[in-house]
């Protein structure tokens, strides 16, 4: 087995008794990066020379014998989030030379424990799409079949574990960008809570939908990674102070007498067979494992993708408005004046879906449009959200499908953007709701594809979907199976 | 002159405010530094930067409110105003919109010794953008010092009937942001800074006619002259039978008239919507009543004690709590030496020519309360006339020394002794025959030319009071 091969908690004890060092397995991955990456292009930049350097950082920390959790651990980050001095583009033309003068909260966190940064990773542009195939850095392939897309938009984020080229990855979750390309690619991806993790040093898509997350090998080093990064955060005024959990600790619970619910609204007529199925058997092993199943309703589930095309797009377009040309990033500037310049530069600088939601959510806020659209889509939000809080009420976790298909093929979607907007109909309710999923792996499809089920957590109840996913994952062997690379 | 027209004004104020630091990141507020130098990921806009309140500017707001007689809201919400301009880093400006801070307040003005009511419509708090500085050439560049410094936006219902209501409300306003020291109420660099919206209708109209936006005028005599002059503008449209356009016009110091700026079509969909990075504001009635209790009494309530419990005259009492830090040395005077009217005297006469005269402030006054209470110490009890009590003044501004010390040393000590007294008269009334009989004679305008006479052999020293005395005395002999 190689090194890269390893999860980060196996990596952890080899790293604690110096059988490997951190630059050891620094190399390593930036090996498998270099042999791997021409065919799945996860990594937007990679970062040898810094890497080795904070790897050599973490040998000394871990001679001393005063190690963090993830130091010495090869990781990589979404390329959404800040990294001062080396390049964010957001998979982004209007960012491609945009050199950050700081770090994300995030970021400042793991550089704090002596991780190692190997690089930055593709993703669709903006964090808008489903399929990484709006980037402005070219589509990652899907590990498994690399005529498939990986998901997203942390494309990258789930691609790169898939592949084995990082340790675990970070991304970043609007609408079910973390959870759907974990699903995809057969690892597991956890959205925490609205202000669990800090925004701070995150390039915003949508504020108030947007969530910090580890993508990871297996739901453990999910917990480890979620511990690193969790907590209150003074520079973000959405974050909430509450105490951070052992995570890692609390996994080992169980599910006995766990109530489970399934949502009607999510199992419906047409579902994909092999989706169905592979839930299906899901569901059977949890029971075996002493958790109740029942059913629950959300009914308001069918009005959330529309509701959340406007709540995101209306923050979009003004959270993109920044990028004008004027301080930083693509400036096209020919002396036809200010206007001119705007014009030229944006036009240039974002990709079409980018294009298309900003012109949405402008629409979205229009005056005498605000009332029909905006203002109506906050109010099904206070219901959807008020749907769970009510199941919650009689479950603990709710169990449904991470995505309605597994991952599709590069270019079936991109000519039908509704088709594309409703891969995420099973994930989008969770962040209107603002609580948190997880996506962990539960089978495969007939062509080989992997799927993942979806537990869902009361708000801060991360610590009960990781039971409850590391308790099925113990008892199952899915994560155990690799991307053929 | 009558018109046939009613004239509706409102105003919008921004007042900058003075904290140390801007009103969502850390950065100094500092007036006049390196282009800039003064800025973070947050106030130049970075991807990923989030905005966070500084709680300082929320307690100015509520503080500003209060003195306004507003309601302070429970909750308020933070809103975007999304427009592109250069000077403004991320594409919108953070603001309130459907829930702003203080709501419902009003200020009570005199005009011509008629009191109004000018209601209040809002108060919200929001972030300054930056500046552009404009090259010879047809470059412009981009300063973000004052990116991000707080303001406070008060807007005023359409109350005003003319120009000079506008002003009184304005100067109301503008000592009441200034004692409650939430600004620094500089004009000229923008601390204060007011468009005033304008328009007429026919006597007897309900309804208001189409208004002017006047923009950005920096002094009360311009404003007065804008508003003058757009009165006098929409009057000739509409007695030429045209209509006033709604529009926003920008004032011309130089030939000063109002031009247009931009029309209605032109107005910007700023598309308001709460900002998501910035949650709602709680503002609990104990913070309410916290602030309430650090309120510094007002203007309308100094004048009132001033009046009604130290018998002041209503003129030197207005004049007295027209600058708080100036009352406040009256207060600490007056409570030294309890007679309010001399210390009236002393403060808005020799005090405030000394102050003029040389230039300084009242915070970097030489001749501290104490200081001035031991020269009025002095004039009480005769040791040294009102006339050599300003010669005492003159010196302890020069040198700091106290009213004693410098009595003592320039031997500036009254003579009340009656025998020295008559002596000098004798010897002046010796030396002056001839005034002497012209004064028994009936002229008896003669008096000032004995006691200057008298006074001078004195160096001014001997009490005017007994010399008068004395004088009369000998004189009608």
């Amino acid at each position: 087995m190689a090194l890269t091969d390893l999860t980060v908690h196996e990596l952890q004890a080899l790293l604690r008794t110096r059988e490997i060092s951190s630059r050891e397995l620094t190399l390593a991955f930036l090996k498998r990066i270099a042999d791997t990456d021409k065919h799945i292009g996860a990594f937007i930049t990679t970062c040898e020379k810094t890497a080795l350097e904070n790897a050599d950082r973490a040998d000394a920390r871990l001679s001393a014998g005063n190690a963090a959790p993830l130091t010495g651990i090869p990781l990589a980050l979404k390329d959404i989030f800040i990294t001062e001095d080396i390049r964010t583009t957001c998979a982004s033309q209007i960012l491609d030379n945009f050199i950050p003068p700081y770090n994300g909260t995030a970021v400042r966190k793991l550089m704090e424990q002596e991780a190692v940064l190997l690089g930055k990773l593709n993703m669709d542009e903006f964090a808008m799409g489903s399929s990484n195939e709006n980037s402005a850095f070219g589509t990652v392939k899907n590990p498994w079949n690399r005529e498939c897309v990986p998901g997203g938009s942390s494309g990258g984020s789930a691609a790169a574990v898939a592949a084995r080229q990082a340790g675990a990855t970070l991304g970043t979750d609007t609408g079910g960008s973390i959870r759907q390309p974990a699903s995809h690619c057969g690892v597991v991806g956890l959205k925490p809570t609205y202000g669990r993790v800090s925004r701070y040093g995150v390039v915003a898509y949508a504020s108030s939908l947007d969530q910090v997350g580890p993508v990871a090998r297996d739901v453990e080093d999910c917990a480890i990674m979620l511990g690193a990064v969790a907590g209150y955060d003074p520079a973000d005024s959405t974050s909430i102070n509450l105490p951070v959990p052992d995570y890692q600790a609390a996994l080992k619970q169980g599910v006995k007498g766990l109530k489970i619910g399934l949502p009607k609204e999510y199992f419906i007529e047409g579902l994909d067979a092999d989706i169905q199925q592979t839930i299906d058997k899901a569901i059977n092993t949890l029971r075996e494992l002493g958790a109740e199943t029942v059913e629950v309703s959300l009914p308001h589930t069918e009005y959330a993708v529309a509701c959340y095309y406007l709540i995101a797009t209306a923050e979009a377009s003004s959270n993109l408005a920044r990028y004008d040309g004027v301080r930083y990033g693509k400036r096209m500037d020919d002396g036809r004046g200010l206007i001119d310049m705007y014009m030229k530069s944006r036009a240039a600088g974002f990709g079409p879906e980018v294009k298309r939601r900003i012109m949405l959510g402008t629409y979205a806020l229009s005056s005498g449009y605000y009332d029909a659209y905006y203002l109506k889509a906050q109010k099904v939000r206070t219901l959807i959200r008020q749907d769970f809080l009510d199941a919650f009420n009689h479950v603990d976790v709710i169990l449904t499908p991470v995505a309605p298909t597994p991952a599709f093929r590069i270019g079936e979607k991109t000519a039908d953007p509704l088709q594309m907007y409703l891969s995420d109909i099973f994930t989008i309710p969770v962040n209107l709701a603002g609580t948190c999923g997880l996506s962990v792996p539960c089978g495969f499809s007939r062509d080989g594809l992997p799927i993942g089920m979806q537990l869902i957590g009361r708000p801060f109840g991360e610590e009960t979907i990781l039971q409850s996913a590391y308790a099925y994952e113990q008892a199952t062997e899915w994560h155990r199976h690799s991307a053929p690379l | 002159m009558t018109s046939r027209y009613e004239v509706v004004i409102g105003l919008e104020v921004h007042v900058q405010l003075t904290t140390q630091t801007k009103i969502f990141c850390n950065c100094s507020t500092a007036f006049g530094k390196q282009p800039n130098s003064q800025t973070c990921p947050v106030c130049l806009g970075l991807p990923g930067a989030l905005p966070v309140l500084n709680r300082k500017v929320a307690e100015y707001a509520i503080k500003t409110g209060l003195a306004t007689n507003c309601s302070i809201a429970p909750r308020s919400i933070f809103a975007r105003k999304n427009y592109f301009y250069p000077d403004l880093p991320k594409g919108y400006q953070i603001s309130q919109f459907e829930l702003p801070i203080c709501e419902h307040g009003r200020l009570d003005i005199e005009v011509e010794g008629q009191p109004k009511s000018i209601g209040i419509t809002r108060i919200h708090m929001e972030e300054d953008a930056g500046k552009l500085l404009h090259d010879s050439g047809d470059t412009s560049r981009v300063d973000l010092n004052r990116a991000c410094t707080p303001l406070l936006e008060i807007v005023s219902e359409p109350d005003m009937r003319s120009s000079d209501e506008a002003i009184a409300y304005l100067k109301k306003l503008h000592q009441i942001v200034v004692y409650l020291g939430v600004c620094d109420g500089n004009l000229e660099e923008g601390s204060f800074r007011c468009d005033a919206n304008v328009s007429i209708r026919p006597w007897g109209q309900k309804e208001f006619g189409t208004r002017a936006e006047l923009k950005n005028i920096n002094s009360f005599r311009f404003i007065k002259q804008a508003i003058d002059y757009e009165i006098e503008r929409q009057t000739d449209i509409l007695d030429d039978g045209g209509r006033v356009i709604q529009e926003t016009r920008l004032f011309d110091t130089d030939s000063g008239t109002t031009r247009s700026m931009r029309g209605k079509e032109e107005a910007h969909d700023y598309r308001y919507f709460p900002d998501p990075d910035l949650v709602p504001l709680i503002v609990s009635d104990a913070w309410v009543e916290q602030m309430r209790r650090e309120l510094p009494e007002l203007p309308e309530a100094k004048i009132s004690r001033f009046v009604g419990e130290l018998g002041l005259p209503a003129y030197d009492a207005e004049v007295l709590a027209a600058d708080r830090l100036m009352a406040e040395y009256y207060d600490s005077l007056v409570a030294l030496n309890g007679n309010a009217k001399l210390c009236a005297n002393w403060v808005m006469g020799e005090l405030q020519r000394a102050l003029n005269d040389s230039g300084t402030s009242i915070a970097d006054c030489p001749v501290t309360p104490q200081l001035l209470a031991g020269i009025l110490k002095r004039i009480d009890d005769n040791t040294i006339s009102n006339k050599i009590a300003k010669t005492v003044f003159d010196a302890m501004w020069q040198s700091g020394k106290d009213a004693d010390t410098i009595i003592e040393e320039q031997g500036l000590k009254q003579v009340t002794d009656t025998g020295a007294i008559e002596a000098i008269v004798d010897e002046v009334m010796a030396a002056n025959p001839g005034q002497v009989e012209e004064y028994r004679g009936g002229k008896e305008k003669l008096m000032g030319f004995f006691v200057g006479q008298v006074m001078r052999a004195t160096k001014g020293k001997a009490n005017p009071a007994a010399v008068n005395e004395m004088l009369k005395k000998k004189l009608s002999g």
